[in-house]
Formats: C-alpha cells, structure tokens, sequence
C-alpha cells in the first residue's frame, strides 16, 4: 500500500466550503449563551426585585404577542418546506415557500414594532422596562438579521447552477431561524406567561 | 505516483509586504498576531514600570490618584485582551494547521478578519487615554457602580470605549475560536484520530471551547454595562432595583474560564516540550488529553471563588470552594505526567527548556495559593489584597508568559527557518525568572499583612517588600531586552534552521522551514502512532524515512 494521499477521499482537508455548517453551529451554539445570559439576568432580577412592576403598569398585554408567537412558530414550517422542495430539486416551490417565511418573519417584526409603540412604560422604567427591551430588542435584532440573510439566499437562488449541489447557505439560514423560533419560544414564556411576581 | 508521499519543496523568498497586508495564510496570520501581542505588550509594560515606580515610596508622588486609577486598569486590560489572547491565537494559528497537516485555517478570511479586529479595537482602547476624563478607572473587571459612573457627562468617555473595545475583543475571540474548533474537528491528517493529536491541539481545543461557553456572558453583561452607563438603564443600579453583584456574575462567568484559555494552551506547550527535551514519551498521554477537558467542565462552575467576599449566599461560597479545590486535581494530573516525563530522561537544557521548567516551578507556586484562595475563610481575609495580585501574575506571567517564551523559542526555526541565539536566550531566561520572582514573591506577604490592592499609597510598614517587588519589575522591564534583541537579529541573520533542528516528532516537523504557504498540500502523510514516541524509534506517519530523507537533501542543495 502506498501512502499516497487520495484527495478525492470523504474528508479531504482541501474543500472548505462543507466546513460552513459546521463554524455556523458552533457559533449559534456559543450565541445561545447571550440569551442564556439575558434570560438569567431577567429571572434573577424580577425575582429579587421589591417592585417589579413601575407604577401605572399593570402587566403585560399577551394577545398581541401570543398571534406573533404562532406566526414565528409557523414560519419555522414554512422554511422547512422550502428546504423540503430545495432537496427535490424544486426550485420555484422552494422561492415560494422561501418568501412566505420572509413575509411571516417581517409581520412578526411589524407586531413587535406595535407594541411597543402603545406600551406606557420605558427602556429606563426599572429593571421590567429595562429587561423587556433588552430581551425582545435582541430577539428582534436577529430576526430582521434572519430575514436579511433569507433575502440574500433568494438573490442567490437566481445565479445558474448556483443550488445545484445542496447550499449550505440555505441550511444555514434556516438553522438560524429555528434558533430564531426557539429562542422566542422561551422568551415568551419569561415576560408573558410568567407575570405574577 | 509514489513521489506524492515526497515532502513539498520550501516556499520561494517571499517578500516583507505581506506581513502589513491582508493576508489570509495562517502562517503570516500567526506572526501578525504575535507581533502585534508583543507591540501592546510593550505599551502594557511600561504602564507596569509606572505601576511600580509609584509604588517604590510609600506616598502618590509620581502620578495623580486618578491617573493612577486608570494606569491599572489599562495595564490589566492591555496585558489580557491585547497581549495574551492575541499571542495566544498567534500560537494557535502557526502550529494548530501544521500540526494536524491542514492547508491552513477552515476559513481563512474570517481568521484574518479576526485578526485585523486586534488592532483596531487596541487602538480604539489607547485612545481612551486622550478623551475627556481619561481612559477607564474602574479596574480590568470593571465592576458597578464605580464603571457605571460618567462625571462629564461626555457620551464618548474613557469606560465607553473600554466597553466597545472589549466587545471588539470578544467578537475577534468568537471568529477565532469557531475557525480553531472547526479546522480541529473536520481538518486532521488521515490516520489522526483524536488520541493521535498532539497534547496542544486539545488544549487549544479546549480553551477555545471555553471562549465559545463563556465569552458570550461577558459580552451580554457588558452589553447591558453599557446600557447603565450610557443609556439610563438600572440593571445594576441598586436605585433603580437593579443587582451590581449580577454583574459580577457574568463577567466572572467569563473571566474566570479566560484563565483556562489562557492557561490550557500552555499546559499544551509544557506537553509538546517537555518530552522533546528529556527524550521521552510524554507520560500518561490519554489522561493528559482527557484531563483537559474535565478542566473545561470545573472551570465553568467555579467563578463565584472571585467574589466570596461581595454578597453572596452560604451555600454558594461552600459549593464553590469544593468545586474550585475539585479543580486541583485534573491540574495535578498533568503536573505529575509532566515530572514523570521528565524523570530520568535525558535533558536538554536549551532555552525552551528552561522556560519550561521555570513555568513549571511557578506554576506549582500558584496553584499552592491558589488553593489558599479557594478557601473561603483565607480568602475573606486576603480578598482584594496584594495576595491575589501575587497569586496572578505567578500564574499568567510565571507560568503562562513563560511558556509562551517557551514556545517560541522552540518554534522560532520552524516558522522564520532561522535558529535564535541560545546565549541570548538563556540570558532572558534568567532575567525573567529571576525578575518575576523578585517582583512577584514579595506581593504575598504584602497582602497577608493587610496592603490592598490597587492603591498609589500605602503604609511605610509595607515599603520594603514594594521596594522589592519594584526592583524585580524593573529587572523585568530589563528582561525584554535580549528577547527583542534576539529575535530581530535572529530573524535577520540567524543561523539556517533545518527543518528538525530539536530532533522533534510532530507533523510541523515533517515540513521545510519555513513551512510552503499550503504546508503540506495534497501531499498530507498517514499518521500511524500516537505523537510523542521519543525513544521507541517508532515512526509517526507512512514513509518517514523517505520524508524525512527528501528534507534532508533538500536542505542540502540550498
Ligand atoms: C489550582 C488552580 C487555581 C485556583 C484554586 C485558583 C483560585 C483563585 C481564587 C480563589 C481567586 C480569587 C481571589 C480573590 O479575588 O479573592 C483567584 C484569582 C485569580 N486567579 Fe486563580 N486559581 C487557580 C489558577 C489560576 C490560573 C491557572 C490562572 C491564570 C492563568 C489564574 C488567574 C487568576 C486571576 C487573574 C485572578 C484574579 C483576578 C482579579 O481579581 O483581578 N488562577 N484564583
Ligand atoms: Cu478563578
């Protein structure tokens, strides 16, 4: 047997480009922590605070937020079927289902911007308001980032031959939004199902 | 084709430039880095010759107290995210892709956009020193509410851009840390299983796991620092129902795992050499690997030990003064590995050697007081005294910058391909031993008689143990001088290195020196036996011989 290096072989450690998947996890793995970091801070305080509520404030309004949360659940769907159609080749159904998730992801921003422009409290009204801004502002952030990047993989969609292969791109993109989702997930459960304190 | 297995042919002359440029060789990235490191270490030492000038007498004569307040606080700062990690990541570039036969990084222009975050945000932080209200006074750990204060009311002041800076920082570690890991994971020679990787890419892999863990508490605890400082928040305003001790949380939950990164890579240096020095395999390797990353799971429940003495509950200070000790031993496994690798070997006390041994010694020192700290009455008492200062810097300036000296003395041919002068070196080697221990030892007792730390004045009662620890800083400052010297005529003029100069085994030594841009191409040999098989004769990859034959005539027909 020769030692001849194959570079044909599964793991050849000349193409980089499969290793993008792999930076991109290890990354949302290591972004988790922030929100680990606000989460806790927010339960610490609120649990520790003598008056968690500012004066005036009564609680917080779920209705609003609870029609956002089925919005961002479901366009975690949406983007699943993309990939779905992605897989099979199917291009235009992948562009469809593609833009629904964009759309469900830019009304979930639009809800979040409504509420907070009727909300009788502010980023300085304690740590509640101080919290509740960090949490849902950071939270928003990158959902308009996962937006952005879905706006970029559909550009990117129209170059030939460009999603022939599989695109870790796409992949990545919509790791990102189940990321996205979960994190709303808890998030929600903190600020608005938790309000007796 | 069998000629494949032949080693590549060493790179053609290249030029300067491309150390200044935006490079994405990992090779070049790494002695950026290093440069750079040193450049800010040089900034970060002179602030320590200002440190310990005014501490030489017992009154503030030199500097103003608030000057003062922000010449440690910059020193501390300077020394941690612009000299030690960078130098660190300096390392980790050079020898992670030719140790584990990689072309080069996973992605090699986010390693070069991690680096060139270096010296913005270390310009970003020096400019601090001339805003309105001078740099951050508020120590390296920036606790509220003395970080939370803004006298002038300037929205661009010193604790501002300490924060951005450091968040800089932090981003710059997150890229490095996700291209170190990946290229680890997904980018090894073939034959290279993880119980054949040498004992430094474990631990770079574990600290900069650690990075990927802990760094992100930092920057949420600093992003919302800075929103009490900027914005009008109260997260950790008392007043305004906040927790100043929250902060402490996180930044401790990072700060104290950044220990392990910066010490795990040199537990990694102490491995490689060691065994290259005493000509014998590295002992109880497995358990080496493996205790490192039991480290890594201590080190993440072990930061309340920094803040026994600020509020916090009973419980919390037993739990982790049990953990902290818990600690000691994974440590202890390592050290002995290293003592019975150096037991009855064959050493060569070159000057990587002596760096090695010396970090050694005072690491031992450290983990000694260490432990002293971990225990919750002794550190009531000697929390935020002279003790911690002289516990710190025997670890990160005893043992870790020693080791990093180490290190580059003993890659220094690999990567320039010109040897450093031994003379020099050994003379360095003795200057900062000595020096560090002049400087460090005499903080000890200075903090069990009561000096606190981080004070321009003090009792005379504590004059003669300062003078003494001025003169050994001042022997330190000293101590740069035959390494700076050293390298740059090394680098100019020194001897040709061969491409095995210290009768290493390690992929990084199958290649030319300097290494071609690509290290070893397409051409990456079959590894076949765990790393270090000093003495066995066994050969570490497919085809050594010939390799290692092909080098040798090349090195002649040059
Ligand atoms: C056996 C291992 C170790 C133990 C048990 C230990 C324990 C401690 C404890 C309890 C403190 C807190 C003292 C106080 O503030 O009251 C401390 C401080 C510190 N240790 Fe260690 N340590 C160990 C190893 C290390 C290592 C390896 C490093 C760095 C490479 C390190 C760096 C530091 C630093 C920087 C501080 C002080 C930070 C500050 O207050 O500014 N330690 N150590
Ligand atoms: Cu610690």
């Amino acid at each position: 047997m020769t030692a001849t290096v194959d570079s044909n072989r599964p793991d050849s450690n000349t193409a980089h480009p499969k290793h993008n998947l792999t930076g991109f996890i290890i990354f949302l793995c290591s972004e988790s922590v922030v929100f680990l970091t606000f989460f806790s801070g927010f339960a610490i305080l609120k649990t520790s605070a003598l008056n968690w509520l500012p004066a005036g404030v009564a609680g917080l309004e779920w209705r609003m937020p609870l029609i956002n949360t089925v919005v961002l659940v479901s366009s975690s769907g949406t983007i699943w079927l993309a990939e779905r159609c992605m897989a099979k080749g199917n291009l235009l159904g992948f562009r469809a289902f593609w833009l629904v998730t964009m759309a469900l992801g830019a009304y979930f921003l639009y809800g979040q911007a409504v509420e907070w422009s009727g909300l009788q409290f502010g980023f300085t009204s304690g740590t509640f308001g101080g919290t509740f801004y960090l949490l849902t502002g950071f939270h928003g952030l990158h959902v308009a980032t996962g937006v952005f990047l879905m706006g970029l993989m559909l550009v990117k969609s129209f170059i030939p031959q460009n999603y022939a292969g599989g695109e870790q791109g796409v992949q990545a993109t919509s790791l990102f939004w189940h990321f996205v989702d979960v994190i709303w997930i808890i998030l929600f459960v903190l600020i608005y199902v938790w309000q007796r304190t | 084709m069998t000629s494949t297995t032949f080693p590549p042919s060493p790179p053609e002359d290249a030029s300067w430039s491309r150390y200044f440029g935006f490079n994405t060789d990992a090779k070049v990235i790494g002695i950026q880095y290093i440069v750079v490191a040193f450049f800010f270490f040089l900034i970060g030492g002179l602030l320590a010759m200002i440190i310990r000038g005014e501490l030489i007498t017992p009154a503030a004569d030199l500097v103003d107290r608030t000057v003062y307040n922000g010449i440690y606080t910059m020193h501390g700062t300077i020394m941690l995210f612009l000299f030690i990690f960078p130098v660190l990541n300096g390392l980790n570039n050079l020898l992670i892709p030719t140790m584990i036969g990689a072309p080069d990084m996973a992605f090699p222009r986010l390693n070069a956009v991690a680096f060139w975050l270096v010296p913005i945000f270390g310009t970003l932080l020096i400019a601090s020193f001339f805003v309105p209200g001078g740099p951050a006074y508020s120590g390296w750990w920036s606790y509220p509410p003395v970080s939370t204060q803004n006298p002038l009311g300037h929205f661009v002041n010193g604790q501002g851009l300490w924060l951005t800076a450091v968040a800089l920082s932090g981003v710059s570690s997150i890229m490095g840390a996700v291209n170190f890991v990946t290229t680890i994971l997904r980018m090894r020679a073939p034959g290279m299983g993880f119980f054949r990787m040498p004992v430094f890419c474990w631990t770079a892999l574990a600290a900069q796991s650690l990075q990927l863990i802990g760094l992100p508490a930092l920057t949420g605890g600093a992003i919302m620092l800075l929103m009490d400082l900027n914005f009008g928040t109260s997260f950790y305003q008392p007043e305004g129902g906040g927790d100043p001790v929250l902060y402490q949380h996180f930044f401790w939950f990072y700060s104290h795992p950044a220990v392990y990164v910066i010490i795990l890579p040199v537990f990694g240096i102490f491995s490689e050499l060691f065994p290259v020095y005493s000509r014998k395999p590295l002992f109880g390797y497995v358990y080496v690997c493996l205790a490192s990353f039991i480290i890594v799971g201590l080190g993440l429940v072990v930061w309340v030990h920094h803040f026994f003495s600020s509020g916090v509950a009973q419980w919390m200070r037993n739990l982790f003064m049990f953990t902290t000790m818990l600690i000691a031993v994974p440590t202890g496994v390592k050290v002995f590995a290293w003592l019975g690798t150096i037991w009855r070997g064959k050493l060569r006390l070159t000057t990587p050697m002596l760096f090695c041994l010396g970090g050694l010694f005072n690491f031992v020192f450290a983990g000694i007081t260490g432990i002293m700290l971990a225990t919750v009455p002794v550190d009531i008492h000697v929390s935020n005294t002279y003790f911690v200062v002289g516990h710190f810097h025997y670890v990160i300036y005893g043992a870790a910058v020693m080791g990093i000296f180490a290190a580059i003395y003993h890659w220094f041919p690999k990567f320039i391909g010109r040897m450093p002068y031994e003379g020099l070196g050994k003379l360095h080697f003795l200057l900062t031993f000595v020096g560090a221990n002049l400087n460090f030892l005499p903080m000890h007792p200075l903090g069990l008689m009561g000096m606190p730390r981080r004070v321009s004045s003090y009792d005379p009662e504590f004059a003669f143990w300062n003078v003494l620890a001025s003169l050994g800083a001042f022997l330190l400052g000293v101590s740069i001088i035959p390494f700076l010297l050293n390298m740059v005529s090394a680098w100019v003029r020194g001897p040709k290195a061969t491409h095995n100069p210290w009768n290493a085994i390690g992929l990084e030594w199958l290649l030319p020196s300097p290494p071609p841009e690509d290290n070893f191409g397409e051409h990456v040999p079959t590894v076949i036996s765990r790393p270090y098989g000093y003495g066995t004769g066994e050969p570490l990859v497919d085809h050594q011989a010939e390799i290692e034959r092909e080098l040798t005539l090349q090195e002649a027909s040059t």
